[in-house]
C-alpha cells in the first residue's frame, strides 16, 4: 500500500466533516462534525511527520488536540448557556442578532 | 496490533526510503479505514444525538490505530485518552443535559441548502484528492529517524520542552482560559435569596393549602408500588400521593379497582379469611 493513502483517507473524512457541518441544525452534531475535520487534519499532521522522517508534524497535531479540548469546552458551555434561555440546540433559532 | 506496528518499524530500519507500507499495515489501512469511514458518514447521519457520538468515537479511534501504525505512539494513545475518553464523554454529558431526543428540525431556513451542501461536499472532495494525487509527496522517511534514540515519547518531549516550550506555556494560559470561560458561562445567578426552612413554613401556615406532608404512595393499596396511590381511611383514593413527574409520564395504576377492592375487604367482617391477593391483582390488571 502506498502511504499516500492515509492523506486521501483523511481528505475524505474532512470532506464529510464538513458536509456534516453545511446540512446539520443540530448545534451539538455540527460540533461533533468540526472535530471530525480536526481529527482528519490531526491525521494528515502525523503522516506527513513520518513521511519527513521529522517530529514537528506531531508536535502540531499535539498542540491542535490541546486547542480541541479548549474549544470543545467553552463551544460546549455556550451550546448550554444557549440551551437554557432558547430551550433549543438548533443552530436556526439562535437568530437574535441577525437583524 | 502489535504485528503492524512491529512490521511498520522493521521496515522503516531495512529501507529508509520505502513508498510502500508492510502488507499488515495496508490490510489494518484498510480495515480500519473503512471503519472510520463509516464512523463519519453515521457522525453526519444518525438521527439521534448520541449515536452520532458514538460513531465519532468510533472513528477516534480508527484514527489512534493510524497513528500507533505509523509511530506516532504518544499521540496515539493521548487520541484516545484525551479525544474519545474526555471530549466525546464531555459531549455525551452535554447531550444528556440538552436532551437526547432534540431532534433536527426539517425546515430549510436557507433555500435549496441541501443541494448546495452535497454539491459543494463533492467539489471540495474532488478538488482535494486531485490535489492530492498530483502533488510531489516525496519519497516517505518512515519514523525511524524521528523515533530514532530515546523513541517516541522522549524525542516529542525534547522538541515540545525545547523548540515549542513557549507555544507549550501558552496552551496552559489557554487551558485555564477556557475552564474558566465555561464555568462563568454556565453559572446560573440566582435572581432571588434561597428561602430558609422558617420561611417556607411560615408560608406554608399562610397560604393555608397542605401543611402536611403529601402522604406516601401505596398506603393501605394492595400494593406498595410508587406509582399506585394511597388509599385513604374510607376507601377513597388519595391522588397526590403519587408524585407528579410519574402521573405525567404514566397513567396511575389502577386506582378505581383498588378502591373498589379495598371496600370489599373493609366491609368483610374481621374474622373472615383474608381475601385473595390473586382476585385483587388480576381485577387491577383487567381495570
Amino acid at each position: 500500500m502506498n502511504p499516500d493513502n492515509y492523506l486521501f483517507l483523511s481528505a475524505l473524512l474532512f470532506t464529510i466533516g464538513a458536509f456534516g457541518v453545511l446540512i446539520r441544525r443540530n448545534a451539538i452534531v455540527v460540533f461533533m462534525c468540526v472535530e471530525l475535520m480536526l481529527n482528519a487534519v490531526n491525521l494528515t499532521l502525523v503522516t506527513f511527520s513520518r513521511m519527513h522522517g521529522d517530529l514537528t508534524g506531531q508536535v502540531i497535531a499535539f498542540f491542535t488536540m490541546v486547542v480541541a479540548a479548549a474549544e470543545v469546552v467553552v463551544g460546549l458551555a455556550i451550546i448550554v448557556s444557549v440551551f437554557r434561555t432558547r430551550r433549543s440546540a438548533s443552530v436556526d433559532d439562535a437568530n437574535l442578532l441577525k437583524y | 496490533m502489535s504485528l503492524p506496528l512491529a512490521v511498520a518499524d522493521q521496515g522503516v530500519t531495512l529501507a529508509a526510503g520505502l513508498s510502500k507500507t508492510s502488507d499488515g499495515e495496508a490490510f489494518q489501512f484498510y480495515v480500519l479505514g473503512a471503519v472510520a469511514v463509516l464512523g463519519a458518514l453515521g457522525t453526519v447521519f444518525a438521527k439521534k444525538a448520541v449515536h452520532s457520538a458514538l460513531s465519532l468515537a468510533m472513528t477516534m479511534i480508527c484514527l489512534a490505530m493510524f497513528y500507533l501504525a505509523q509511530g506516532a505512539y504518544f499521540l496515539g494513545v493521548v487520541q484516545i485518552v484525551v479525544y474519545t475518553g474526555a471530549i466525546m464523554m464531555l459531549f455525551l454529558f452535554v447531550l444528556m443535559l440538552v436532551g437526547v431526543s432534540s431532534a433536527d428540525s426539517l425546515v430549510e431556513t436557507i433555500k435549496g441548502q441541501r443541494k448546495l451542501a452535497v454539491l459543494a461536499a463533492i467539489a471540495f472532495a474532488v478538488l482535494v484528492m486531485v490535489a492530492l494525487g498530483h502533488a510531489r509527496l516525496g519519497t516517505f522517511q518512515g519514523a525511524g529517524p524521528a523515533n530514532a534514540g530515546g523513541g517516541n515519547v522522549k524525542n516529542l518531549a525534547d522538541l515540545i520542552f525545547s523548540k515549542y516550550f513557549w507555544a507549550f506555556e501558552v496552551t496552559s494560559a489557554l487551558l485555564i482560559t477556557a475552564a474558566v470561560g465555561a464555568m462563568v458561562m454556565t453559572h446560573r445567578e440566582r435572581l432571588v435569596a434561597r428561602k430558609s426552612q422558617k420561611e417556607l413554613v411560615e408560608e406554608r401556615v399562610r397560604t393555608g393549602k397542605r401543611m402536611t406532608p403529601l402522604p406516601t404512595p401505596g398506603v393501605y393499596a394492595r400494593h406498595n408500588a410508587v406509582d399506585i396511590p394511597a388509599l385513604l381511611p374510607d376507601g377513597s383514593v388519595a391522588e397526590d400521593s403519587v408524585n407528579a413527574t410519574l402521573q405525567a409520564r404514566t397513567p396511575v395504576r389502577d386506582a378505581v379497582g383498588l378502591t373498589a377492592v379495598t371496600r370489599e375487604n373493609m366491609a368483610l367482617p374481621h374474622q373472615g379469611e383474608a381475601p385473595e391477593l390473586e382476585n385483587a391483582s388480576t381485577n387491577g390488571a383487567a381495570e
